[in-house]
C-alpha cells in the first residue's frame, strides 16, 4: 500500500502526542446544543470506540473531527499540533479519513475509479488517465482488506449494500490514514465481512493507525475496541479502557437521565384493538411482522436503524408498496395503494426526516399545516382563508408553535417549532391512528415536553399512536407496550411494567432473545 | 382582487417592501423613463396601444409556463402549441364559425398539454426530453393540418387579436381575466396550492395525501390550453396563421417567468411577478424596435436582461 501521507507533515512527535485530539468541542444548531463541550483524544494503535444513542451527538463528533462541519468552539490537535480543518479535503490531506455510514459513492463510475476519486494515476508523458495503472492500484487496495476477488469494472450502483460498504472501506484507506473513522461500519455487512473487516481494522491499528470506530451494537465494542467514550446529550459521560468496563455499565453511561417528568400521566384503560397487523412481509426490508395496536393507545417500536422500524411505518401509511400479510383497521381488511387512501381512512404518519419529506421548506406554517387537509378548508371549491387561518391558528395555540404568525416561512422556526408543524399537519387531517416516526429527534427539551403532552391528549382522547423512537427514555416513558425490532423482525414485545433500557437495548441487539 | 394575485409564495414576514423586491419595480420604471426621453413615439397612444397588444401572445404562454415552473418542470412545446391553436382556429373559423373554431382550438391544445402531463407525471418522465419530443410532433401535426398560411375570409375573424373594448384590446382582456383566474387558481384551490407546493417538496406533498401525478397532469394542460388560446389571439390578430408560428415562443415565455421571480426546478414564482416579467419584456422588445435596433443586437440585450434577472433572484435567495 502506498503511504504517501506519512511525509505530510503531520508525523512530527510520534508518541509522544495523541494521533488526534479534540478540546472543549461545542457546536450548536438554532437553539440546540448537539456538543457541550466534548473533549477526546484517540492514540496511535488503538481503536476507540464512540457510542452513545441516537442524537448524542456522535455524527455530529466525527463531522467536526473529518473537516465537513466546523466547531463553534473548541480546539483540534493532530500529533500536538493545533489545525483547523476547513473542509474534508484538508482533513483527509492531513491524513484523517472516513468510512460513511451512508452512500458517498458516485453511482454510475465503476469500483476503481470510486476507490482512487481524486487519485487517478497518469501517464507520466501524456498526462492521461493509465487505467491498467488504476486497476492494479485499486486491486492492491482491496487486497489489503481482504477481497482480492472484486469486480473492479463494475458501476457502484450495480453492487449490493454489503459490497457498496466494502468499496466505501477501500476508498477510505486508498492511502494508509493517520486516523481512520469508522461510522456503523457493520451495520450493512454479513457475518464474513465483518470478520474480514475487523481483521483489517486490527492490522490498520497494529500499522500505528488511530482508529475511530462509531457504533450502536455493544457486542463489537468488547470484540475490537481497546477504549471506548460514551456521549450522552452531546457531552462525554466516560471514557474507558474496555477491559474495565462491560455492557451493563455502558448502557447505564449511556441511557441514565431522569426525565420522568417529561412525560404525561395516562390513565390506562384495556383497549379495544383497532390496528392489527398480521404477518406483514415486505421482501428485503422486514418479515413476519405481527402487532396490535389498542384505540386510546400508544404502543412503542424500538429498534436500530436499518432495523425496518421506518420501512413497516411506510407500509401502513400506503407510501411503499405493501407486500404480503394483512392489515386490520377499525375492524376492516386495510389495503392502503397511496398516502391519500390511509388518509383518508384516518392514518397519519409523521416521517423521520422533517426538513426531506415533512415540510415545504419555503412556504409558510400556514400552507404546511394545512397540506395534508386542503379539501376541508374549500367551499365549493374554493379555498375559505378565514376558515383555514382559523384551523391553523387553533393548532398553533395548542402545540404552542413560536412564532404565532402563520404566514412565516417555515423554514425560519426552530427545529422543535417545525416538527410541531408537521403533527399539526396530521392533526388538522383529523387522524385516528398517529405513526411517529422519532418524532422527538434534533427538538429541544421543551418542545419534547410539548409534543409528549399533545401525545397524551390525543390518546386520552382516543387516538391510538403508534411511537417508533431511538430514543430509549421516550419509548419508555410514553409506551404502553413495546415492540423491539432487529433485522426486520420484531425481536421481542414488553409492556409496560416488564420494559427497561437494558432489556430493549439487548433485544435490539441481539443479545436477548 | 389584487390580493388574490399577491405572493402567496413569499413569506409576509419582516417588511414586504424591501429594496430587494423593488428592484423589478425600479427597473420597470426605469425602462419606461427611458422609453420616453430616448423616442418620442413611446408614450403615444398609439404606441401603447401596439404594445399591449403585442404582449398578450406571450403573457399567455408565460403564463402555462409559470404554472407549470412551480411544479418543478418545464414545458418547451408551448410555441408548437401556439401554431396549433393558430391553424385550427383560422381553419376552422370559415366553417364552424368564431366560437367553436376558437373552443376546437384550445380543446386541441389542451389535449396537447394533457399528453405531455400523462407522460410526465405517470411515467416518471423528465419534462424537458418529454416536452422537446412534443414540440417535434406538435410541429409535425401543425404541418401536416397545413402547410401553407391560413387567412379565412370571416368578417369577425380578427375581432379576438384587434378589436378594442375601451383602451384595452379584446384580446387583453382575455389575458388580463386569465391571470385573474390564475391567481384565483394558485391561491385558492386546493390543488392550486398543491401545484405551488409540488415545486418546494415533492415528496412532503404525495405524503400529504395529494394525488401528484393527477397535480401535475392538470398544470401541463393548462399550459397547452393558455398556448393555444394564445395562438388564436395571435393570428387574428395578424390575419393570417401560418404554420411555422411560434418558433422559439417558449425562450420568452421562460424568461418572462425568470424576469418575475420564478425558480427554475420549482420553489418560487407568482402569478403578479410574471405579469411584470411580460411587461418588462414586452417594454424592451417595443423600445429596442422604436429605437431600430437589429434583432440580433435585440436577442442580446435580451439575453443579458435574462441573466440579470436570475442574478438577482440568486443573490436574493443567498440573503
Amino acid at each position: 500500500m502506498n503511504s504517501s501521507v506519512n511525509n505530510s507533515g503531520a508525523g512530527k512527535g510520534v508518541g509522544v502526542h495523541p494521533a488526534l485530539s479534540a478540546e472543549g468541542i461545542i457546536k450548536r444548531y438554532g437553539g440546540t446544543h448537539a456538543l457541550r463541550g466534548v473533549s477526546v483524544s484517540f492514540q496511535r494503535g488503538e481503536v476507540h470506540a464512540i457510542v452513545g444513542e441516537n442524537g448524542a451527538g456522535k455524527s455530529t463528533l466525527t463531522h467536526i473531527l473529518t473537516g465537513a462541519l466546523r466547531a463553534d468552539a473548541g480546539s483540534i490537535t493532530l500529533d500536538g499540533v493545533p489545525v483547523t480543518l476547513r473542509d474534508p479535503l484538508e482533513g483527509q490531506r492531513l491524513g484523517i479519513r472516513m468510512v460513511h455510514q451512508h452512500d458517498t459513492l458516485v453511482a454510475h463510475l465503476s469500483v476503481t475509479e470510486n476507490i482512487l476519486l481524486g487519485q487517478l494515476p497518469r501517464g507520466r508523458r501524456s498526462g492521461l488517465i493509465d487505467w491498467a495503472a488504476a486497476h492494479r492500484r485499486a486491486q492492491s487496495v482491496l487486497d489489503e482488506i481482504g477481497y482480492p476477488h472484486f469486480e473492479l469494472r463494475a458501476l457502484a450502483s450495480t453492487l449490493s449494500a454489503a459490497k457498496r460498504q466494502i468499496v466505501e472501506m477501500a476508498k477510505a484507506v486508498s492511502v494508509v490514514p493517520q486516523v481512520l473513522i469508522l461510522d456503523e461500519p457493520s451495520a450493512s455487512l454479513a457475518h464474513q465481512d465483518i470478520e474480514r473487516m475487523y481483521t483489517f481494522v486490527r492490522r490498520l491499528r497494529d500499522h500505528g493507525t488511530a482508529i475511530v470506530y462509531i457504533s450502536h451494537r455493544l457486542d463489537e465494542i468488547f470484540e475490537l475496541a481497546d477504549r471506548v467514550t460514551v456521549l450522552r446529550d452531546g457531552a462525554v459521560t466516560g471514557s474507558l479502557a474496555v477491559a474495565n468496563t462491560d455492557k451493563a455499565g455502558l448502557v447505564r453511561l449511556m441511557v441514565g437521565r431522569d426525565i420522568q417528568d417529561l412525560f404525561p400521566q395516562r390513565s390506562m384503560r384495556d383497549p379495544r384493538v383497532a390496528l392489527s397487523v398480521r404477518d406483514l412481509q415486505r421482501h428485503g426490508a422486514f418479515e413476519g411482522v405481527s402487532f396490535e395496536v389498542g384505540e386510546a393507545q400508544v404502543v412503542g417500536m424500538y429498534g436500530l436503524v436499518g432495523s425496518g422500524r421506518t420501512e413497516v411505518a411506510r407500509c401502513l401509511f400506503g407510501a411503499d408498496p405493501l407486500g404480503s400479510g394483512t392489515i386490520t383497521w377499525q375492524g376492516r381488511p386495510f389495503a392502503p395503494r397511496s398516502p391519500g387512501d390511509a388518509l383518508r381512512a384516518g392514518v397519519a404518519l409523521l416521517t423521520e426526516d422533517r426538513l426531506g419529506d415533512g415540510l415545504v421548506r419555503g412556504m409558510s406554517v400556514r400552507d404546511n399545516a394545512a397540506l395534508a387537509s386542503l379539501p376541508r378548508d374549500c367551499r365549493w371549491g374554493v379555498l375559505d382563508r378565514s376558515r383555514q387561518r382559523h384551523r391553523v391558528d387553533a393548532q398553533v395555540r395548542d402545540l404552542a408553535i413560536r412564532p404565532t404568525n402563520i404566514e412565516r416561512d417555515v423554514a425560519t422556526l426552530s427545529g422543535g417549532n417545525q416538527q410541531k408543524v408537521v403533527l399539526a399537519k396530521w392533526l388538522l387531517a383529523e387522524a385516528t391512528l398517529l405513526i411517529l416516526d422519532e418524532p422527538t429527534r434534533g427538538v429541544d427539551i421543551a418542545a419534547k415536553r410539548d409534543i409528549y403532552e399533545v401525545i397524551g391528549r390525543l390518546v386520552d382522547a382516543g387516538t391510538s399512536v403508534l411511537l417508533i423512537s431511538s430514543d430509549l427514555p421516550e419509548v419508555l416513558g410514553m409506551s404502553d407496550r413495546i415492540l423491539v425490532m432487529r433485522e426486520g423482525r420484531i425481536a421481542g414485545a414488553f409492556d409496560r411494567g416488564e420494559a427497561n433500557e437494558e432489556r430493549l437495548l439487548s433485544c435490539a441487539s441481539g443479545l436477548l432473545h | 382582487m389584487l390580493k388574490a394575485l399577491s405572493n402567496r409564495w413569499a413569506p409576509a414576514s419582516g417588511l414586504p417592501l424591501n429594496l430587494q423586491n423593488l428592484v423589478p419595480v425600479i427597473s420597470f420604471l426605469a425602462l419606461l423613463l427611458a422609453g420616453s426621453v430616448f423616442t418620442e413615439v413611446f408614450l403615444t397612444e398609439r404606441n401603447l396601444s401596439n404594445l399591449l397588444r403585442q404582449t398578450v401572445a406571450n403573457g399567455l404562454i408565460s403564463l402555462g409556463m409559470l404554472i407549470v415552473i412551480l411544479t418543478g418542470g418545464i414545458d418547451l412545446s408551448v410555441g408548437a402549441v401556439v401554431a396549433l391553436g393558430g391553424v385550427l382556429y383560422a381553419g376552422l373559423t370559415d366553417t364552424l364559425g368564431i366560437v367553436p373554431a376558437l373552443l376546437m382550438a384550445v380543446l386541441a391544445g389542451a389535449v396537447a398539454g394533457l399528453i405531455n402531463g400523462i407522460v410526465i407525471a405517470r411515467f416518471r418522465l423528465q419534462p424537458f426530453i418529454v416536452t422537446l419530443a412534443t414540440m417535434g410532433i406538435v410541429r409535425g401535426v401543425v404541418f401536416i393540418y397545413t402547410e401553407s398560411p391560413i387567412s379565412p375570409a370571416h368578417p369577425a375573424f380578427r375581432a379576438l387579436g384587434s378589436a378594442l373594448l375601451g383602451p384595452l384590446s379584446t384580446g387583453m382582456l382575455i389575458m388580463l381575466a386569465c391571470y385573474l383566474l390564475a391567481g384565483l387558481y394558485l391561491n385558492r384551490t386546493a390543488i392550486g396550492r398543491a401545484t405551488v407546493a409540488i415545486g418546494g417538496n415533492v415528496e412532503a406533498v404525495r405524503l400529504a395525501g395529494v394525488n401528484v401525478p393527477r397535480t401535475i397532469t392538470v398544470a401541463y394542460a393548462i399550459s397547452g390550453l393558455l398556448s393555444a388560446l394564445s395562438g388564436a389571439i395571435l393570428v387574428s390578430r395578424l390575419g393570417i396563421a401560418q404554420p411555422s408560428l411560434g418558433a422559439a415562443y417558449e425562450l420568452d415565455a421562460i424568461a418572462a417567468c425568470v424576469i418575475g421571480g420564478a425558480v427554475l426546478g420549482g420553489g418560487g414564482g407568482s402569478v403578479t411577478g410574471t405579469l411584470f416579467g411580460v411587461f418588462t419584456l414586452g417594454i424592451i422588445n417595443n423600445l429596442l424596435n422604436l429605437l431600430g435596433v437589429k434583432s440580433f443586437y435585440q436577442d442580446i440585450v435580451k439575453g443579458s436582461v435574462i441573466i440579470l434577472a436570475v442574478l438577482l433572484v440568486a443573490r436574493k435567495k443567498r440573503a
